[in-house]
């Protein structure tokens, strides 16, 4: 793996994101438009209840997590697609640069715009809604990481899929975060929901970070047996979306896509 | 003199039976132009996409600079470069960051200081902060260039470097690319439909058709030697009648 490569690919990156409001809006505009919808509803939640719930921890809190780990997503794929619309895989691959340093490059970038998103969700929800975001703890450490890490993980797996359909097959990945939420239990506990489609929440690392989320909230402890779950869900996606990148990749070398890689699918 | 590129009984079929191009070797050794001719699908570009390693052949070898590249990749592409009228660099760079994002992905030393010679070289100096899309087909020719010499290749693959070029343009890209390969000492693969081109950049060309190669030889001396006045002409029958040629 050689550093200067992997920078090569942020730096592409930040090059596209310096002096481009397209580009650089997207990174909070949206996430920032999610906290204040959530937070105003949570707001209203709180009002007519009477129950004494805290809306904003559980609602906004899971809004927040969930909207990062989108983000973490689609700041890989958004990278990736950066060099689908620029049709740039030629002049990429005909270097030095390997697939592990070229998805290391996407994974930075992603980190790092993510990032961006991340603080103004922060600052939205903690300084306007009052989310005691740290009120969660050492917790909050496992939650981002799996998130994360499911994020790259799908990230990794929708740019495969781009490479193998061809760049029309775009519109596959930008709704997977919206296709995962009802499974992943991100705003009611896994037991409301029919059994077949708990078997499918289990198989899902962010599951066990909502349910944990929710137990904070209700005041019990986080149980970790399923947060360590979790934590090797996320990991062996991740492992596999690369496998599968990797071997997406091979097949686009010897059939030629890499070479003739244009507008519609060769695949 | 030691081979920048060997090519030895190089295959590619695509699907069951397509064969793109079928059992060919060849060599290029430091300071050759080498012409690489042929009729649209003959197997020019399937070629060069297999010694630039985003295309596995079906069978055969490439050896760069002395180096397999189905062994090392990695350096036997810091070994090479190419451009291409197909392979423009991302519009939505400046000249000078292509430039950058490109010299780090090749591992360059003192990149900025080399960024500033293949500039200047290949006069793009007023164009530095330009972005790359909105160049004229001359500046983006220069500048696939200026990419293309940056990490300082043995072997320079050059596929129709001058296909959107007017007359001019072309002339000058030619006398830039002359001038810097003699050098540099670099090796050079041309693929061009111009024969008037091959006829004055190449030293020796090689006759593609139907993946295989059908003439090997001077440009200047071949047409004579298979009956033909021009270079032009020849490339013409080569296109229409491969077997009688070939059996020539």
């Amino acid at each position: 793996m050689s550093t200067r490569r992997i920078a090569a690919i942020v730096l592409r990156q930040l090059y596209l994101m310096r002096g481009s409001v397209a580009r650089v809006l997207p990174l909070f505009a949206w996430v920032a438009v999610d906290m204040v919808l959530w937070g105003f509803i949570t707001r209203y939640l709180n009002a007519i209840t009477r129950a004494g719930l805290d809306f904003v921890p559980t609602l906004l809190g899971a809004v927040l997590l969930w909207d990062y780990f989108a983000r973490v997503m689609q700041g890989v794929t958004t990278t990736f697609l950066e060099d689908v619309w620029s049709r740039n895989f030629l002049n990429l691959f005909a270097t030095p640069l390997s697939t592990g340093e070229y998805v290391t490059g996407l994974v930075a970038s992603s980190l790092l715009t993510s990032a961006v998103g991340l603080a103004v969700m922060l600052v939205l929800a903690i300084a306007v809604f009052g989310l005691s975001f740290f009120g969660f703890g050492a917790a909050i450490i496992p939650f981002l990481l799996i998130l994360v890490t499911f994020g790259l993980a799908l990230g990794i797996a929708g740019s495969a899929i781009v490479l193998w359909f061809g760049p029309a097959s775009e519109w596959f990945i930008w709704p997977i975060p919206a296709i995962v939420a009802p499974f992943a239990g991100v705003f009611y506990p896994i037991s409301t929901l029919p059994v077949w489609m708990q078997y499918l929440a289990r198989a899902l690392p962010p599951a066990p970070v909502f349910e944990g989320l929710r137990a904070i909230v209700a005041g019990r402890g986080v149980a970790i047996a399923p947060l360590a779950w979790g934590a090797v869900l996320a990991v062996g996606y991740l492992v596999a979306a690369c496998l599968v990148f990797g071997a997406v990749y091979r097949r686009a070398v010897r059939v030629g896509l890499i070479a003739r890689y244009s507008a519609e699918s060769l695949g | 003199m030691n081979d920048v590129l060997r090519v030895t009984d190089l295959r590619k079929v695509y699907g069951a039976d397509v064969v793109a191009v079928d059992h060919i070797s060849f060599r290029v050794v430091p300071n050759e132009i080498v012409g690489l001719l042929g009729p649209n699908g003959a197997g020019k570009t399937t070629t060069i996409s297999m010694i630039l390693g985003v295309l596995t052949p079906t069978s055969g070898s490439i050896v760069i600079d002395g180096i397999d590249i189905a062994r090392n990749r990695r350096q036997a592409l810091e070994r090479t470069n190419f451009a291409a009228v197909y392979g423009a660099l991302p519009g939505n760079l400046t000249i000078v960051e292509n430039l950058r994002v490109f010299g780090l992905l090749y591992g360059i030393n003192n990149l900025e200081s080399r960024i500033d010679a293949v500039i200047e070289r290949f006069d793009l100096g007023r164009l530095r902060n330009r972005k790359s899309g909105v160049l004229s087909s001359g500046e983006q020719t220069r500048l696939a260039l200026a990419k293309a010499f940056l990490n300082r290749p043995t072997l320079l693959l050059l596929d129709e470097p001058t296909a959107s070029l007017d007359p001019a343009a072309a002339d000058d890209v030619r006398r830039r690319i002359r001038t810097y390969a003699e050098e540099a000492g670099v090796g050079i693969l041309w693929t061009s439909h111009n024969m008037y081109e091959v006829e004055e950049v190449c030293d020796r060309v090689l006759f593609l058709s139907h993946g295989t190669i059908l003439l090997e030889g001077d440009p200047k001396r071949l047409p004579a030697e298979h009956g033909h006045k021009t270079l032009e002409e020849l490339f013409i029958a080569v296109a229409r009648e491969p077997l009688t040629i070939g059996a020539h």
